[in-house]
């Protein structure tokens, strides 16, 4: 089993992982089939355009599901979080030749020492817009 | 939208069943580069009975329970003006491929602001068992006539 981080060794305000996720058109048909989320506005320019939307759109869940990879990944163990939370507060336009790109900066928020667990924020941006708040990850590291 | 929904819970959904390809392929669609979401043997090796979904999995669990909303005549809800506000997973443990879930909806709390309302959504999910393996809840934005 891959050993936790070392809780003891944690400061808050420590960045404990980066990641960016380059998506396009076929990332999010395959979160589509995936998922089983099939509205249209996620891969049809004429639907997203009839609702009004800027253009095809990322799922808000593909973003959630992505962002917390970097600290799966730095947790050791998927088994490790314990709560995830998100709240969509701007829509993520996937254009159909240039994709989007999705950056994800991971950093301590709190240290809960009793149970030994670590709240994890998250920043995550496409470009110069935050498109997920209050994104918070509480991994176990016990 | 009707506000005598809060506090109502919806009948038990049909049991899931979490199937190994089922998981990879989420784990693949999400960017999941861990190997216990994917590699049966380094997720024995790490005490699990097989590959371990990625944290957000129970959303194709939860779906199930948010379609009984949407699909019940009496929530007054107009799909077509559904923004998906917040989202949170609370885990006893995690999903692993196997695992037979069954999804309990309660509607927690209806609120109008503005011309707005906010319904949040609460989906028990537990094993076959009984016991409980993470709570999915949503906030749901449903948008007022501009």
């Amino acid at each position: 089993m891959m050993p936790a981080p070392d809780f003891a060794s944690l400061t808050v305000g420590d960045v404990v992982a980066e990641r960016s996720f380059p998506l396009t058109r076929d990332s999010l048909v395959r979160y589509a089939g995936a998922s089983g989320d099939f509205n249209p506005i996620h891969y049809r320019d004429d639907v997203a355009a009839e609702v009004g939307l800027p253009g095809v759109l990322a799922h808000g869940m593909l973003t959630m599901g992505l962002a917390v990879q970097p600290v799966v990944d730095w947790a050791g163990d998927p088994g490790r979080i314990a709560d995830y939370q998100v709240r969509f507060t701007r829509p993520v336009v996937v254009d159909p030749q240039r994709g989007a790109t999705i950056t994800v900066a991971a950093k301590v928020g709190q240290l809960d020492e009793a149970a030994t667990v670590a709240r994890i924020d998250l920043t995550v941006k496409l470009g110069d817009d935050t498109v997920l708040g209050k994104a918070q990850v509480r991994v176990h590291l016990g | 939208m009707n506000p005598e929904l809060q506090g109502r819970t919806f009948p038990p959904t049909e049991p899931y069943l979490v199937g190994r390809e089922k998981v990879r392929e989420f784990a693949r669609a999400v960017f999941a580069t861990n190997p216990i979401n994917l590699d049966p043997e380094a997720a024995r090796a790490a005490g699990y009975a097989d590959v371990v979904a990625p944290p957000t999995f129970a959303v194709v669990v939860q779906e199930q329970t948010l379609a009984q909303l949407l699909a019940d005549p009496e929530s007054g809800i107009d799909f077509s003006r559904v923004v998906h506000g917040d989202q949170r997973f609370t885990s006893t443990r995690p999903i692993v491929a196997g695992d037979l879930l069954t999804a309990t909806l309660t509607v927690a709390s209806v609120k109008s602001l503005g011309g707005h309302s906010m319904v949040t959504a609460e989906s028990a999910i537990t094993d076959a068992e009984g016991a409980h393996v993470v709570t999915a809840v949503s906030t749901l934005v449903v948008r007022g006539d501009e």
